[in-house]
């Protein structure tokens, strides 16, 4: 019986039906999108405070209300994802829960520290870029709730990679000191966004049976390579450099290449020994356990409001 | 000419106050106790950055056409001309600065933050109402403009005072802590400042009128209006708290660290 659920789920799969919450799905299928999904969920709330150092400092109006407005976005996004997730049968509170207490990760670049104002442009160039590589796939990922959250993720990505890219390119055109901000920024962010397509491809333990699924349709290293072969090609418009002096054209293989990526770092970043870990999760554990106390109010005054109306009825 | 600087003061001091309730407000941006409440206050505190822009923009427009004939600010030394939005915003020191001290007090815990928001916005729904009859057409357009938003802010906070107030006992305890800590900080908003000399404007009217809706809104939440407290005034004519010098001082530093520099 199993077997044939099992069978009919995948002929889906196989024919690009989309899966939604009600239909019999692999317990694991539901346990990795449960992982996947709220892990991207977290990282876009996790995501909203190294930007969200900068609103207060923005250097003009114009660029405080465009990163609001993409700060608020992102936590747009996390509502999204979070609805997705909670279609297959957890609620946002156990996904806090899990982010809390270190059980669910989220993106590692959010542990690195946003230092200049350069940084606001290199996180929507490079991090935003490198979430668009990852996420367009994910517009067509066989899970249909997921799916239909990414689509609407992705045109606000492009967006907010468009306005890093023009951050970018406004400081390459101003003052010694902006250029040498804007270099220094690229600098320290440009390996930790090629860590963010994950670990290489033999060294990615989830990604076959993903890939069956149709929940990943490129593996690890297919999207860092298309990663940097556009970023090489971008950075020489704004007049900067990437920090890897392996970087070069390969003709045979019509692809740039590029340097070891240091996974020692990586993994210890994961692992929470990352610039930022503490500060991040300390930063939203402090949200949640403050505001336990505005939720319990709301809870009751809703409540009161439903049993007046009730008694009134 | 006495008009145009009136008419230019005043403008700043509207823009000033949504600059630096738009700053505060945003400093929750990503530490919200409910994320679709953290949503509510970027976007309240994004509305006010675009209120600021428009008012900025329209005093930038004044100041240039009338230069030559008044005198800019008092420490003015580093605004060349023309002034911009951008150096309206971020090149005036504190005695500069004309926002009511209720913008630039601390948010607090969410309880101040909405009581804040509550008691101003509403405020600034009666003022922006009178001012759609400004002779100015510009300013009334600015004001039809920012009333939808005002209208949503006062809405959102109202909600937050009755749902805290007639919460939980804790709710309860720090609306009425906040009301208590805000409410020296109401008086100033209802003093005409001397440059407020459009004839759209009245104040007694605006205050009767504020008056009977947070007392309403108070009453229903059961919530109490301090006995007679003092005033503290002084924002609108450049006497502030020690607090704003610390929020320009985090909002002006990259124009004051990277000076002339496009942005």
């Amino acid at each position: 019986m199993e077997q044939d659920f099992e069978k009919i789920f995948q002929d889906k799969v196989d024919r690009e039906i989309r899966i939604e919450p009600k239909d019999w799905m692999p317990e694991k299928y539901r346990q990795t999108l449960i992982r996947q999904i709220s892990q991207h969920a977290h990282s876009e709330i996790i995501g909203m405070l190294p930007e969200g150092n900068w609103i207060t400092r923005a250097p003009s109006l114009r660029r405080k209300a465009i990163l609001l407005a993409k700060v608020q976005d992102e936590a747009g996004h996390g509502l999204y994802l979070y609805s997705a997730a909670e279609t297959l049968g957890i609620t946002r509170d156990q996904m806090y829960e899990q982010l809390h207490t270190g059980k669910a990760k989220y993106s590692s670049i959010f542990n690195y520290p946003t230092l200049s104002w350069a940084d606001m442009g290199v996180i929507g160039w490079l991090v935003d870029g490198a979430a668009i590589m990852n996420q367009v796939p994910l517009c067509r990922t066989s899970f249909g709730p997921y799916a239909r959250a990414m689509v609407r993720v992705c045109k606000e990505e492009s967006f907010h990679q468009r306005q890093g890219f023009e951050i970018l390119y406004v400081l390459s055109k101003g003052t010694e000191a902006q250029r040498r901000m804007a270099q220094d920024a690229i600098n320290r962010w440009w390996w930790p966004s090629l860590m963010m397509f994950g670990p290489k491809d033999d060294e990615s333990p989830n990604t076959i049976q993903s890939m069956k699924w149709k929940i990943k349709r490129f593996s690890n290293d297919e999207l860092r390579q298309k990663f940097v072969d556009v970023c090489a090609e971008q950075v020489k418009v704004l007049g900067f450099t990437l920090p890897d002096k392996d970087l070069k054209w390969n003709e045979e293989r019509g692809h740039y290449d590029f340097g070891e990526i240091n996974w020692d770092e990586f993994w210890q970043v994961v692992q929470g020994n990352g610039p930022c870990n503490k500060e991040r999760l300390d930063a939203r554990k402090k949200a949640w356990e403050e505001g336990a106390w505005v939720r319990d109010a709301a809870l009751a005054y809703a409540n009161k409001k439903a049993k007046q109306k009730q008694a009134a009825a | 000419m006495a008009t145009a600087k009136n008419e230019i003061d005043f403008l700043l001091h509207l823009a000033d106050n949504a600059l630096i309730i738009g700053h505060r407000n945003s400093e929750w941006c990503g530490h919200g106790p409910i994320l679709e409440q953290d949503i509510a206050i970027t976007n309240i505190a994004l509305d006010y950055i675009g209120q600021a822009r428009n008012l900025y923009q329209h005093a930038a427009e004044l100041i240039n056409q009338h230069a030559d004939k008044i005198e800019l600010t008092q420490t003015g030394k580093d605004i060349s001309l023309p002034v911009t939005e951008d150096s309206l915003a971020y090149l005036r020191d504190v005695v500069e600065f004309k926002n009511l001290l209720i913008t630039e007090i601390p948010n607090g815990d969410w309880a101040q933050t909405t009581l804040r928001l509550f008691l101003l916005s509403q405020f600034q729904l009666e003022l922006f109402t009178q001012l759609l009859k400004h002779e100015d057409a510009q300013v009334a357009a600015i004001a039809e403009k920012s009333i939808k938003e005002i209208s949503y802010h006062v809405k959102w906070s109202q909600d937050w005072v009755l749902r805290l107030g007639d919460g939980t006992e804790e709710s309860k305890r720090r609306m009425q802590q906040a009301i208590d800590a805000i409410w020296a900080y109401t008086g100033e908003m209802f003093i005409q400042p001397e440059y407020a000399t459009a004839t759209c404007l009245n104040y007694a009217a605006i205050q009767t009128a504020w008056n009977q809706k947070v007392t309403a809104i108070f009453e229903e939440a059961g919530l109490l209006i301090p006995a007679k407290t003092f005033v503290q005034k002084g924002g609108a004519t450049g006497m502030h708290t020690e607090h704003l010098g610390y929020i320009l001082a985090e909002m002006q530093y990259l124009q004051r660290a990277y000076p002339n520099s496009e942005w």
